[in-house]
């Protein structure tokens, strides 16, 4: 029940941020919508504790920040690699393990690996990941296992919070 | 003036995807250059709206966002079991095939 | 002021739009389907990243612009590499070999091989 009302909330802002009106007839029409959205979920059995990140931790953000910064320098080797004359690319398949003890844990690792360019996780089971690397240079980025420890610093917040 | 820049950028790139699309040797080349000018539409769609100072481009942009990323997937979904149907409850049993 | 915002919108649509050309090239460019994906999943963050931001500058204050050239940004940051995993992912399970660099060892690469029954981490 909480979780619904919480996902009526969300729904709601979310209708009002994109909508802009502020008349009541309009807001009762949204309100209206939201109900039947959430009544359509709870019909389908769809409201679980993972199907809105309400227990994810603020601690995510610095996170966010970091992620983005090495986008950017992956972005500006990937963009060497692809205008330099000779196509110097050196395409390697290797697996690693996620040290993340949870499933959300290892997906974010996971999408963390596939948002920067230059590495694609392919398969993740039973906590190995099999990454695509674009070069070899950037397969030795991962194997640092700097963003594992990030993540799981993160994650650790999050189990924290969570139980 | 800046809008018109980067239409004009985004419109080549959209050009050189329909290219990768029209060569692309395997199915898989094609929908990666499909994705990826639906991308580059969203992007298209939000400077038309600065461009023409009409912002609610934006919402359209915002929709088509969404509808790219599951088309992506329903497209992949299709070639995968050749049926939209498909619960895809023989995952890994495909996998061990594979193997 | 507005000269301020001018330059700081010039400045990231270029480059978003410098990145967006390159990561198309890179699609027309590179070999296969694997090293493609790499580029289409440039011109997915840093591309779209860059020139949204740069429209930002030009909405004229914080308002629902803003807002909703976030929610796109989002979007876009939460989507593409779902869409690039399964895409990878289907190119794989379709048999499909991706073209690999002969004789690269790397160090603390996880050894295991698939066909092994009992998984267990070392």
């Amino acid at each position: 029940m909480a979780s619904s009302i919480s996902l009526w909330v969300f729904l709601f802002a979310f209708w009002f941020l994109l909508s802009g009106h502020t008349e009541p007839l309009l807001l009762g029409f949204g309100a209206f919508s939201c109900t039947i959205v959430v009544y359509i979920a709870h019909r389908m059995d769809v409201i679980d504790h993972e199907g809105h990140p309400s227990h994810l931790s603020f601690k995510i953000i610095p996170y966010w920040a970091w992620l983005c910064w090495e986008i950017v320098k992956a972005n500006i080797d990937v963009a060497k690699v692809i205008i330099s004359p000779k196509l110097p690319i050196s395409p390697v398949m290797f697996k690693t393990k996620a040290s993340q003890s949870r499933e959300l844990g290892q997906v974010i690792y996971a999408n963390s690996i596939t948002l920067t360019p230059g590495t694609i996780a392919v398969d993740l089971e039973n906590g190995v990941l099999e990454i695509h690397a674009l070069t070899v240079e950037g397969a030795k980025g991962v194997l640092t296992g700097d963003m594992d420890r990030r993540v799981c610093k993160v994650k650790g917040e999050m189990e924290g919070h969570d139980e | 003036m800046m809008f018109v820049a980067a239409t004009i950028a985004v419109i080549i790139s959209i050009l050189l995807g329909l290219i990768r699309a029209f060569l692309g040797p395997t199915i898989y080349d094609r929908v990666l250059a499909g994705n990826m000018i639906g991308t580059l539409t969203v992007i298209l769609i939000s400077v038309h709206g600065f461009l023409t100072e009409r912002p609610e481009f934006l919402d359209i942009a915002l929709v088509y966002a969404l509808i790219n990323f599951i088309g992506t997937i329903a497209i992949l979904k299709y070639f995968r079991f050749k049926d939209l149907g498909h619960a895809g409850t023989d995952h890994s049993a495909n996998e061990q095939e594979n193997m | 002021m507005d000269l301020i915002l001018d330059i700081l919108s010039w400045f990231f649509i270029l480059l978003g739009s410098a990145f967006v050309l390159i990561g198309a090239i890179g699609v027309l460019r590179l070999p296969e389907v694997f090293t493609r994906s790499h580029a289409a999943g440039m011109v997915d963050t840093f591309g779209t990243g860059l020139i949204l931001l740069g429209l930002m500058f030009q909405a004229g204050g914080f308002n629902l612009i803003v807002v909703k050239l976030i929610m796109i940004g989002f979007f876009l940051f939460f989507t593409s590499p779902v869409a690039c995993h399964a895409l990878v992912r289907a190119a794989i399970v379709d048999g499909a070999k991706p073209m690999l660099k002969e004789g690269v060892v790397l160090e603390g690469e996880y050894k295991d091989t698939p066909k092994d029954e009992g998984d267990k981490p070392s």
